[in-house]
């Protein structure tokens, strides 16, 4: 068995901690807040960092600077609390985002709600009361893996592809949703459809998202979707936010 | 506003690259920028500017370009057909364009990715930090026919100067570091992925290359159930099918499938200048090697301007040379002697 928290050195690219061996509540949060005390600690040798579901990057040039010795520094900084019962941090918004459920919009509802074990209908209420956490982000820009879902939920990827998913795409599989940045192929079952947009490279904030936001996703009907397109051509602001206390 | 250069026929897969965007691997960015980032330094080398500035990315094929105002060219990476009104050129080294003249760049004859350099930089528009491409983030795109790329404020730049470089077009060893699953995969699956001469699949582009090999795929102890971990350039992923892929200049930030090892960041251009079929193979070595190996490549590109030297004994002929080869049509006096 390994002893959570790790440390081991990525390429030459800089440090992974790792909190656990299997995505987990307390260790997404321990990422979040660590990640955070790394920032603060504003070392110049870190030239950035950045969280995967349940670990830190700490981006550092592993040639000019030893691994030893910054492997020391971060053991030291887990070593100052209790990681795993860190807090969430202020600062963060709450989104929602009107998604149309199923329909040829998002041709995969049905079956994901039967992997689950419910009716499409109970699977929208479910789906659309539940407020989920940004747990990461990342594959592309922007992109939100959301969580947790309830158990029932924890359905597999499909071993096939589902080709050419749009963007803004709401997919599901193993208790998570993701919002897609661009188009791609899956293995996640699409559920949902919104308008919103993760990236939007013209605005003084490209991305939208942050790891520990919280995102509601209230079914509406087509016609008001299709409304919400033609205000938002661009950008992610078919959605409303409000800050969490 | 020192002119443009227009394209006149654009290869399938030409865009503008620099060394990409840092700071934006938080949100899901990676670096992008010139899939072999040595040759924009041996480019900077040749013009005697930075090699921050930008050039035009050439995979498999050049294109055709005129430029609206007397400049100086540099062609670096791949090795491409490549001529000035018909007078041919030799790769690694600097020219003369004149206002009007035709550059045609052709199919790649070694390598795949070919760089077009000109004194001053492209003074394309600056997105997030950088004026390269990221083409699977949708930053950027293929330049085309038509495009108009401004040229921007050239110094002192030299026509008519090479530079002697090595071979790193037709594949080789490609030395690797553990990553931060590599203990995922048993110790033979190791070895044998060490033994292994594999071949540049067909599948590849600027976000990941296939790695073709005969024998069994490269399978992790319990490769479906890994938690999605951080993604890094070089990182060889293998996915469901056992095939490995080096993960390249615009791969994904995180990801589910065991990675095997990590290629060190000098090595990175030998797979992205391998042509297809070409063969590759991986050598572990340790975090210090690595290191190590990655300093001496470092003070290496500092060395380049220095290696620099005239593509003719005197170089006041340069010009004079180029407009003679346009009158006779005589096949290039610059081809062979220094093609070493």
């Amino acid at each position: 068995m390994t002893d959570y928290p790790i440390i081991r050195t990525v390429g030459l690219s800089g440090l992974l901690v790792t909190f656990a061996g299997t995505m987990s509540e307390a260790a997404n949060k321990a990422s979040v807040a660590f990640r955070a005390a790394v920032d603060a600690e504003d070392w110049p040798e870190v030239s950035e960092t950045a969280m995967s579901l349940v670990s830190v990057f700490v981006i550092t040039d592993l040639v000019a600077h030893d691994a030893d010795r910054m492997i020391k520094r971060l053991e030291t900084l887990l070593a100052s609390r209790d990681w795993l019962a860190a807090p969430l941090p202020e600062g963060r918004t709450l989104w929602h985002i009107p998604t149309v459920y199923g329909t040829d919009l998002a041709p995969q509802l049905e079956e994901a709600a039967a992997a689950a074990g419910v009716d499409p209908d109970e699977a929208i209420r479910q789906i659309s009361s539940t407020r989920v956490r940004v747990l990461t982000i990342g594959f592309a820009p922007g992109q939100p893996y959301l969580g947790e879902l309830a158990e029932n939920w924890n359905i597999p990827r499909q071993k096939d592809l589902s080709l050419n998913v749009p963007a803004g795409a709401l997919v599901v599989a193993i208790r998570q949703l993701v919002i897609f940045t661009n188009t791609t192929p899956t293995g996640w079952r699409h559920i949902g459809q919104t308008a919103f947009r993760t990236f939007d490279m013209s605005g003084t904030e490209p991305f939208a998202l942050s790891p520990g936001d919280e995102i509601v996703f209230p079914a509406v009907p087509r016609a008001e979707l299709e409304a919400l397109r033609g205000k938002y051509p661009d950008g992610f602001g078919a959605a409303e936010r409000e800050a969490l206390a | 506003m020192s002119g443009y250069l227009k394209v006149l026929t654009a290869g399938p897969a030409m865009s503008l690259q620099d060394m990409g965007r840092s700071g934006y691997f938080a949100h899901g960015l990676t670096r992008g920028g010139a899939a072999d980032t040595l040759a924009l330094h041996e480019g900077a080398a040749l013009l005697g500017q930075s090699a921050d500035l930008a050039a035009i990315e050439m995979v498999g094929m050049g294109g055709t370009f005129e430029a609206s105002a007397d400049t100086v060219v540099a062609l670096t990476g791949a090795v491409m057909t490549a001529s000035i009104d018909g007078a041919p050129l030799v790769w690694n080294a600097s020219y003369a364009l004149p206002a009007g003249a035709k550059l045609t760049i052709g199919g790649a004859q070694s390598g795949a990715c070919g760089y077009l350099h000109v004194a001053g930089g492209f003074d394309a528009p600056v997105n997030m930090g950088a004026r390269g491409s990221h083409l699977k983030a949708g930053i950027g795109g293929l330049l085309k026919a038509g495009d108009d790329l401004p040229l921007g404020a050239a110094g002192n730049c030299r026509p008519g100067y090479r530079l002697p470089i090595a071979d790193r077009l037709s594949g080789g060893t490609v030395r690797v570091v553990e990553s931060a699953q590599t203990n995922e995969f048993s110790r033979d699956t190791i070895e044998r992925f060490s033994n292994t001469e594999f071949r540049r699949d067909a599948r590849g582009n600027r976000q990941g290359v296939r790695m073709d090999q005969d024998g069994e795929g490269f399978f992790a102890n319990d490769g479906l159930s890994i938690v999605s971990e951080v993604i890094v350039t070089g990182d060889i992923q293998v996915t469901g099918d056992g095939a490995p892929y080096v993960l390249m200049c615009e791969s994904q930030t995180t990801g589910g499938y065991p990675r095997i090892a990590t290629v060190i960041p000098s090595d990175l251009p030998l797979v992205a200048q391998a042509p297809v079929g070409a063969p590759l193979r991986f050598e572990f070595v340790s975090h210090e090697e690595a290191r190590a190996l990655e300093s001496r490549a470092r003070a290496e590109i500092r060395t380049l301007p220095g290696q620099t030297e005239p593509l003719v004994r005197d170089p006041h002929d340069i010009a004079d040379l180029l407009s003679y080869q346009l009158i006779s049509g005589a096949v290039s006096a610059l081809a062979d002697p220094f093609n070493t």
